[in-house]
């Protein structure tokens, strides 16, 4: 328990990848799905950063020629979460654009609803 | 086999058989047409369906799944909460240096000016040391426009079916009918501004915090923002599908052909003939001022290529 409040930040980005799986069960709206699976991704990108983070250091930009490790927070991290921040774009533009197309054949964001109207489909083939 | 006609309710209690079964032999001895069969055998699925008891079971089944269904998906988020963050209370402590993981990063830090000549150490590692990485994110922008324009694009052949219409889609010419006041004067204040600022940003990725996916970005918003004051004509002088594609197209050749070189010298041990610059101009860096303007095009061109997909279906116009 301890540790976990020393953690705080990385407990909170854990907690945002929770409400936005959450999301992913319990809404059936597709729109609603795509934003936790937004909520996922950004609680994904604070654990990463803030594993990068050290107390007391700077952005890793040399200033003044000091090149020590003593000087700069870790940017390794920083770096994946720009690779992730891109691909979680990526990913959410084409999730969008298959529910616009899903919107025009069934009339509905429902996902219920779709698979009812696609099984009478299926029934009526 | 007798034929049903709608009304003619046939009776359930007399001998025990499956009455699909039935049909399905009837349909064996008497050769019967498939679709008399058909209309049978849906005759007799919506007859046991609409008894009250059939209905009451069908009721309950499907309560009992949602009921099994929120069960299991309150466990599952809980359990799945609990167990993260039981592992990050053994995590290192937040805010302390520890040193398996900057094992890496000590090289980064301490040759990375030498070696790559960029003062922004991150732009160093994304476009130096893991370019390949970045030349894969750029292939992914770029295969998510062609997957949305796969999606998205409204002429004959796509988004003609007897499901899908048109009329869901609002006409360009409704959205030019609009003369958006407040919407004009903004964004001529703006997009001046936004332009400069998007290329001072992709311009000085290895001096200060940028680089081409920022860069890109500021730029693309631009453009979206000209596109929705202005209307898609003005945005369409400059940008076409075939400028897009082009564009795109050089980008990521270049991106490939330079970064092709640079893995062929290192590899074979040969010299590197691309000057490193003076740490802290613009024209420094070495190859990380040309990758990062070709990252911010192919990104600028794929995030406008999104709104306009989005917006009327198409990205430089009725072609």
């Amino acid at each position: 328990m301890e540790n976990l409040l020393a953690n705080s930040t990385e407990a909170v980005a854990i907690i945002l990848f929770g409400i936005g799986f959450t999301m992913l069960l319990f809404h059936r709206n597709l729109f609603r799905k795509l934003i936790g699976l937004n909520v996922m991704d950004t609680g994904i990108f604070l654990f990463l950063a803030s594993m990068g983070y050290i107390e007391g250091r700077k952005a890793p930009i040399i200033v003044n020629g000091v090149q020590s490790t003593e000087a700069y927070i870790n940017p390794l991290p920083a770096s994946l979460v720009l690779t992730g921040i891109v691909v979680s774009v990526s990913v959410t533009a084409i999730m969008l654009s298959l529910t616009v197309r899903l919107y025009m054949r069934y009339h509905t964001l429902n996902l219920d609803e779709i698979y009812r109207i696609a099984d009478h489909e299926e029934a009526d083939r | 086999m007798k034929i049903i006609e709608v009304g003619d309710v046939p009776s359930l209690n007399g001998e025990d058989h499956d009455i699909l079964e039935s049909v399905m032999d009837g349909a064996e001895v008497h050769d019967s047409p498939r679709e008399k069969v058909k209309i049978e055998k849906e005759y007799y699925k919506n007859y046991v369906r609409s008894s009250p008891w059939a209905q009451k079971l069908i009721r309950t089944e499907n309560k009992g799944f949602n009921v099994f269904y929120l069960a299991v998906a309150v466990v599952s988020c809980v359990l799945l909460i609990g167990m993260l963050l039981f592992t990050i209370s053994y995590l290192p402590r937040y805010g302390v240096e520890n040193p398996e993981s900057t094992a890496v990063v000590r090289r980064y830090v301490e040759q990375g000016l030498q070696e790559t000549g960029a003062v922004n150490i991150i732009s160093g590692i994304i476009l130096d040391y893991r370019a390949f990485d970045t030349l894969g994110e750029s292939h992914v922008l770029f295969t998510a426009l062609m997957c949305v324009t796969v999606l998205l694009r409204r002429d004959r052949k796509n988004m003609r079916t007897q499901y899908e219409d048109f009329y869901t889609i609002r006409d360009e010419k409704y959205h030019e009918l609009y003369r958006e006041s407040i919407m004009r004067l903004v964004a001529a204040v703006l997009l001046p501004c936004l332009f400069l600022y998007g290329a001072y940003v992709l311009l000085n990725g290895q001096n200060s915090p940028g680089g081409g996916f920022s860069g890109g970005a500021v730029l693309g918003s631009g453009m979206m923002i000209c596109a929705a004051a202005y209307g898609f004509r003005s945005t369409d002088k400059v940008i076409t599908k075939k400028a897009a594609n082009l564009i795109a197209f050089f980008a990521l050749g270049f991106y490939s052909f330079a970064k092709g070189y640079v893995f062929f010298t290192g590899a074979n041990g040969l010299e590197n003939h691309i000057p490193k610059g003076t740490s802290g101009a613009i024209l420094s860096g070495g190859l990380i001022l040309p990758l990062d303007i070709a990252v911010g095009l192919v990104v600028a061109c794929t995030m406008f290529g999104f709104y306009s997909l989005f917006r009327r279906g198409s990205i430089g116009g009725n072609e």
